[in-house]
């Protein structure tokens, strides 16, 4: 007797859950980044041309497997290929990178939510220094929101090699933050999830890139939550609808992002005008309120002319204020979170309510996030029968939620935000295309096109579209081939990896090279998820040739 | 006779020659001492304070004009503020001297002794000015930037600092909340694994139960399982 899975109550839910896990932070803070750096309205054409070449076949074949399978992802591809396991395996190793670095980010948030509530923002004001004579001088080099975040929430060490001690307050937010996903994992919401990063030029790569990620394929959460869907859902359609949804999102998320960048910049370039005339207006004593910014260009070529050795000696303080130039600082990831959007949030009227707004929804992008990546890592754990045997569920998820706190703490030390940087950029990136170039290949020679058509279509009772087969056997495979000839490409290239420090005393970022334990590390990031395919193949053949004479390995 | 000497005034003239060595002296500190009035207040003169005022920034169309008055009520704050330190309570308005005005409005001022012929020490008057920049400031309807003096940093205010820090309330509420919701479901959870392992015909309601409300596979599929097997069997 087949052991019943659980089901999703409706269609619906299920539709829900995929789209809180694929619309998250990166739709937020990435993909206008992408827009500003690539022309604005001109990158929705790679953009949807990728969506449609790339996302909706790769996002339906993750779910159609999952149905099919009715597994986690170790299950499901140990169905397709006993050898094949290895993919399942390297899936849920990344999502264990995700879980352990991205919860950090929803600590942040909680630690941001919870100053809202005081007047003025803390973000917004600079603390005095020693002898109240003034600002901290930190603070007056860099911008308050700058120093919250990188002094007050960070601590920041100057470098990644001085790592600092364990913070306690973030480290109680994250604590908190585990507590609230591990309650959502009990209560067993729709969840919600995303990932996203890679840095590199080239519209189209990027568009291709931004698909992939902002769907959250390879991960293993798609095809879990697909395999708690009814034989006969209609996955096709929900594919469609969960990447085009995933794709408005974004968009709508850059008209928003766009507005905040307009605001923030045509403050900052008011602010420059403003001290600029208030250092003419203060050197060369003239009347207050004479230099407007109207007249600031002749009155600067009239003391030129009147007074050259006094203009000469102040000149090099005078900056040339462009309001270009201030929106051209395009700015991605947390900084577009923490810094740009709080220095926003600061000026605007009511502030501690549309703050708490803000770190609300971010709170909501990112537990909804985590929820699927734990059920990325949960789903196989509990269909093993080895583990299930002797845990309870809620064990299973207390333990996995407890290793990832401690093993998150280290990002909570002073040091904490350059390894967070360095998991970010690279535990998920190479390995993910990798992951889903083997699952298409499986899927489509391994396991055999025409086999998996004949199951769809007993399964659903529709048969497949010619598109989507023209899409998995050769597009799909052959663009994520590109991508990753091109990343390992400009990886070789780039040489040496460097990092944003930030320093103290001139109160900006300066760029680092990574020491070479750091180096190791990354690349045994990037290898601890990849070979993980190759090593379990090699050894489950080995258990084949062990047992020589029986037949396969039983699924 | 010597108080309209001291009034810089040319009223008279020598009419003796100056054969005795103190009328001599008198005529040289008569000539001198406009000079010295001059040389004491100098910009980046010894002990000598610039001060910057912006009205208009500070007042908008409530701005007055700066004029001879508005000097006299400033070298009459400045002495208030004197008379306040030990040992200078004798400072009058005419030992504040003011030069240099111009249009932004900025000058210089130094504070005399008694005899003019020296200024008060640099940290003295910085130290009366501190004590007393609020009424300063009140007088001329200004604040700490509008009225700037130049070399005395003011004493900034901090911000209020309660005992607790607010986010720390904030924190441990939802923190006490998560806890509370985690344990309720970790029992209910345990009660009914419990309930299901009594009865078959109870776990049947918690398997519809559980159907209906489409709650999360992951925490419910042991009990669905299990009691889908006991009914088939």
């Amino acid at each position: 007797m087949e052991k019943t899975r659980p089901l999703w109550a409706n269609p619906l839910q299920f539709v829900f859950a995929c789209i809180s896990y694929a619309v998250g932070l990166g739709n937020v803070w990435r993909f206008p980044y992408l827009c500003q750096m690539y022309g604005g309205g001109s990158f929705l054409v790679p953009y949807i041309i990728m969506l449609i070449v790339e996302g909706m076949p790769l996002l339906y074949l993750e779910l159609a497997v999952g149905q099919r399978m009715r597994q986690g992802s170790i299950g499901a591809w140990r169905t397709i290929s006993p050898y094949l396991r290895g993919v399942g395996v390297a899936s849920v190793v990344v999502s264990f990178f995700l879980s352990m670095y991205y919860n950090v980010i929803n600590a942040w948030a909680f630690w941001y939510l919870f100053h809202s509530f005081q007047d003025p923002l803390p973000w917004s004001v600079c603390p005095l220094n020693g002898n109240r004579t003034g600002y901290d001088e930190e603070c007056e080099k860099a911008s308050s929101t700058q120093y919250f975040w990188y002094r007050k929430t960070l601590n920041i060490s100057p470098s990644i090699q001085e790592n600092g001690s364990v913070q306690w307050e973030p480290a109680l937010c994250l604590i908190l933050a585990w507590l609230v996903v591990y309650l959502c994992i009990l209560r067993g919401t729709e969840s919600t999830g995303k990932l996203e990063q890679l840095a590199n030029p080239k519209a189209w790569i990027n568009a291709a890139t931004q698909i992939f990620f902002s769907l959250g394929l390879g991960f293993g959460s798609l095809i879990a939550f697909a395999s708690y869907n009814e034989p006969s859902n209609n996955c096709q359609k929900h594919a469609i609808i969960v990447s085009l949804i995933n794709s408005c999102t974004s968009i709508f998320a850059s008209i928003v992002t766009f507005s905040i960048y307009g605001f923030k910049a045509t403050f900052n370039y008011e602010n420059c005008l403003n001290k600029v005339i208030l250092l003419l207006t203060n050197t060369f004593d003239l009347e207050d309120g004479f230099v407007t910014t109207n007249n600031l260009e002749q009155v600067k070529i009239d003391l030129a002319s009147a007074y050259p050795d006094k203009y000469s000696e102040v000149f090099p303080q005078i900056k040339n204020c462009s309001l270009e130039s201030e929106l051209s600082t395009a700015v991605q990831g947390t900084g577009l979170a923490f810094i740009v959007y709080t220095e926003a949030i600061k000026n605007m009227e009511v502030s501690q309510l549309w703050s708490v707004l803000y770190f609300f929804m971010l709170l909501m992008l990112g537990i909804g996030s985590m929820l699927g990546n734990t059920a990325a890592i949960l789903t196989p754990l509990t269909d093993s029968k080895v583990i299930s045997s002797h845990l309870p569920k809620e064990a299973i998820a207390g333990l996995v939620c407890l290793i990832n706190c401690a093993v998150g703490m280290v990002f909570t030390m002073e040091s904490g935000n350059y390894w967070f940087d360095i998991f970010n950029d690279y535990a998920a990136t190479l390995s993910l295309l990798l992951i889903v170039l083997v699952e298409t290949v499986a899927v489509c020679y391994v396991y055999g096109l025409r086999r998996f058509e004949s199951d769809l279509q007993s399964m659903t009772g529709r048969s497949l579209n010619w598109y989507w087969k023209i899409m998995w056997a050769g597009v799909s495979p052959l663009l994520i081939i590109s991508l990753l000839i091109f990343y390992l490409s400009d990886y070789i290239l780039t040489g040496t990896l460097q990092y944003q420090a930030w320093d103290a005393s001139q109160g900006q970022l300066v760029t680092k090279d990574y020491p070479t334990y750091a180096l190791a590390f990354i690349g045994l990031l990037v290898a601890s998820s990849t070979m993980c395919i190759p090593l379990v193949a090699l050894g489950t053949f080995v258990l084949h040739r062990l047992k020589h004479g029986d037949t396969a390995p039983v699924a | 006779m010597a108080k309209a000497a001291l009034s810089g005034g040319w009223i008279f003239f020598p009419r003796l020659p100056c054969v005795f060595y103190w009328e001599r002296m008198f005529w040289l500190l008569f000539f001198l001492v406009p000079a010295i009035h001059t040389q004491l207040c100098q910009p980046d003169g010894e002990n000598a304070f610039k001060v910057r005022l912006s009205i208009k920034t500070a007042l908008g169309d409530k701005s007055y004009v700066w004029d001879t008055n508005e000097e006299y009520l400033f070298r009459a704050m400045v002495a208030f503020a004197m008379r306040k330190v030990p040992n200078r309570e004798t400072t009058d308005i005419s030992h504040v001297l003011l030069c240099n005005v111009t249009k932004r409005v900025s000058f210089w001022f130094v504070v005399t002794d008694p005899l003019k012929n020296h200024t008060l020490p640099a940290a003295e008057v910085q130290s009366a000015i501190r004590m007393n920049r609020d009424r300063i400031n009140n007088a001329f309807f200004l604040n700490d930037q509008t009225l700037e003096f130049l070399k005395i940093p003011s004493t900034l205010a901090p911000p209020s600092d309660p005992a607790t820090p607010i986010w720390i309330i904030v924190f441990g509420v939802i923190f006490c909340i998560v806890i509370v919701a985690i344990t309720l479901l970790i029992l209910s959870g345990i009660r009914q694994r419990r309930r299901s392992n009594r009865g078959p015909s109870e776990s049947l309601q918690i398997l519809l139960f559980t159907q209906e409300n489409g709650v999360h596979p992951i925490f419910f599929s042991a009990e669905a399982s299990h009691s889908y097997q006991v009914l088939v069997k």
